[in-house]
């Protein structure tokens, strides 16, 4: 495997405004990496090589005539199938938008194709983001790429594993309940969920819109900063979109400083449930932010234990609402159109068809949670519950700068492992949902592989509303701890063991 | 509660998805153990907890009422599944006798 291919964005960046490289040679590699090992991790469900070299042929002439450009000009990505570009089909991993090609680009489509960075394809997820695995994707599931048996974590898992497996060194995520984090912790890479509305939902498909939101993934905090900055910032057609200006992400990635924070571990999220070797690596981690000089406490938060019954009727509420869009008469599949069904048969085959189980179960609970009689006791008290974590996470902020966590329970689960039990699937979000919940915001970093697998472990950062710099200031100052330590990032560890060799194109 | 077949049947045709037996079969016992297991929230929830429906207040957000470029109908019309003079050509929405 070429080194390019392990050189993170910012360095690359610097390569591409010295023209040591262009982003032709770059994509290149990119594009032959993919060729190389997505038949084994299926990452991508649509590769368009041709238009992501002409695009990259057009930066390296806007370079060589001299036009300024921005930092991650060049640098290809990654891009969740979630979000609309036109020239390519946009499916959400769902087989009811097979073969669409969406008329208008998202506004964070465009934003990236702006700063002129090299959209490489779209990744597989969990059909319209339902899931921890992408087993629900109505296409393949993405294989994990430190363990090829294993899930890479979902819904986004496409997005981590294209990093993890070093075919795009960005890509981008949206996180509805930890649909962003928690592929970045069980791949060993990073994933940021930032302040909802602060990131455009317009042109994004939609899932559970009070909780949606994009946001960027990397193999490194800096590389999540360059790309946040490109994404984030006030969308005139979001009407959820924070009109404010973005913190300084990138300042606070490079300055990675945590002397005299205040670090709170939330009681409510470790302990029964939580694999040893999570825990182990959660707490060596603490130990090194105490070691730069964070102060390190621990909050109680105690409706975080309701957070997971009132997301799995929250969003699945939104879910019945958001996903009637799909009526077979204006896009997407249409079944049983024979001049003799009504419109309301075809819209009732189309969906039995085009929706998959997971899907179907959520619009099912939706419908149940908000139908009259049970709408109180339901819907409502979630919207309650929301109020009271809400309120946990403000008492808590009250005395920290920030609170940590495990990213999710367990390392990556078997493929298989938990497709007959949604409640166990839904665990794997236990502790990313409070923040969608809330509103603010969260990332995950790499802090080791757990002893009792030898797979990866993220660590959970979650800062109060439009307070993102923190996000990336505690995080670079953790991985830059860890990474001296370990002599170099984590993910070398599994291009340098038996396991990564298909990485290289060696046997596996 | 115990969900039945026939319950989920009739919660499947509100939300128009036409369920087969199979699924039915399935689903049931699956929904029944989610909802039971998401009940907890009542546990919680006062009657004087405020509900929170977004994380953020927002209240009538407008743009200025100046008229902006849309598709055109060609764009709009390249994805569906069916087309008739220009438009969307949908099943019938009426019964026979009307």
């Amino acid at each position: 495997m070429s080194d390019l291919l392990h050189t993170d964005a910012a360095e690359l960046s610097g390569l591409l405004a010295d023209k040591q490289l262009s982003a032709r040679e770059l994509t290149q590699a990119s594009l032959e990496q993919i060729e190389r090992v997505d038949s084994e991790v299926k990452a991508f469900l649509h590769v368009d090589a041709d238009r992501a070299l002409a695009s990259a042929e057009a930066i390296d002439a806007r370079r060589m005539a001299g036009e300024e450009l921005g930092p991650l000009a060049g640098i290809p990505l990654a891009m969740k199938d979630i979000f609309t570009m036109t020239g390519a089909p946009t499916t959400c991993g769902s087989r009811i938008l097979e073969g669409w090609v969406p008329p208008y680009n998202s506004t964070i489509t465009d934003k990236v194709l702006a700063a002129g960075i090299v959209v490489l394809g779209k990744t597989n997820m969990d059909e319209f983001a339902m899931g921890s695995s992408t087993e629900n994707s109505g296409y393949f599931t993405t294989h994990n790429p430190w363990d090829l048996d294993r899930i890479p974590g979902g819904s986004g898992g496409g997005s981590a594993a294209a990093l993890a497996a070093f075919e795009a060194p960005l890509a981008l995520g949206t996180d509805t309940g930890g649909s962003i984090r928690q592929p970045a912790a069980v791949t060993a890479t990073v994933g940021v969920k930032p302040t909802y509305g602060a990131t455009s939902r317009y042109g994004v498909v939609a899932m559970a819109s009070s909780l949606d939101t994009p946001g960027p993934c990397a193999r490194t905090v800096l590389d999540a900063a360059l790309l946040h900055q490109v994404i984030a910032g006030w969308d005139p057609r979001d009407s959820t979109s924070i009109n404010a200006a973005v913190p300084d992400v990138v300042a606070a990635a490079k300055h990675a400083e945590v002397k005299g924070l205040k670090i709170a571990v939330v009681r409510e999220l470790g302990g029964d449930g939580y694999a040893p070797g999570v825990l182990q690596r959660f707490n060596e981690a603490l130990a090194v932010l105490a070691e730069l000089g964070a102060e390190i406490t621990e909050v109680s938060c105690p409706n975080f234990d309701y957070a997971l019954s009132a997301y799995y009727l929250i969003m699945p509420s939104e879910v019945s609402s958001n996903l009637a869009r799909f009526d077979a008469m204006r896009y997407g599949l249409r079944v049983g159109d024979d001049g003799v069904n009504s419109v309301e048969d075809v819209m009732n085959l189309t969906r039995g068809a085009g929706f998959g189980a997971e899907v179907k179960r959520r619009i099912i609970i939706g419908t149940y949670a908000l139908s009259s009689g049970y709408y109180d006791a339901y819907y409502g008290s979630a919207q309650k519950v929301r109020t009271l974590i809400t309120q946990d996470f403000d008492a808590a902020f009250a005395s920290a700068d920030v609170l940590v966590s495990p990213t999710t329970p367990t390392t990556a689960f078997k493929i298989g492992e938990r497709v007959d039990d949604p409640l166990a699937m839904y665990k794997a979000d236990l502790c990313t949902i409070p923040s969608n919940l809330a509103g603010n915001c969260a990332i995950s970093v790499p802090v080791g592989l757990s002893p009792d697998d030898g797979l990866p472990v993220g660590f959970q950062i979650m800062a109060p509303a439009m307070a993102d710099d923190r996000l990336y200031r505690v995080g670079a100052a953790l991985e830059q701890a860890l990474t001296d330590r370990w002599g170099g990032p984590l993910l070398n560890q599994l291009v340098a063991s038996p396991a990564g060799a298909y990485l290289s194109g060696g046997a596996r | 509660m115990a969900l039945t077949a026939k319950e989920v049947a009739r919660l499947g045709e509100l939300a128009r998805i036409r369920l087969t037996d199979s699924e039915l079969e399935q689903l049931a016992p699956q929904l029944d153990v989610i909802l039971t297991a998401v009940a907890r929230v009542s546990e919680v929830a006062a009657t004087d907890v405020p509900p929170t429906s977004h994380a953020m207040a927002l209240i009538n957000v407008f743009r200025e009422d100046v008229v902006q470029p849309s598709l055109s109908p060609q764009a709009v019309l390249a994805g569906a599944p069916s087309v008739e003079d220009g438009r969307f050509r949908v099943p019938r929405i009426l019964g026979e006798e009307a």
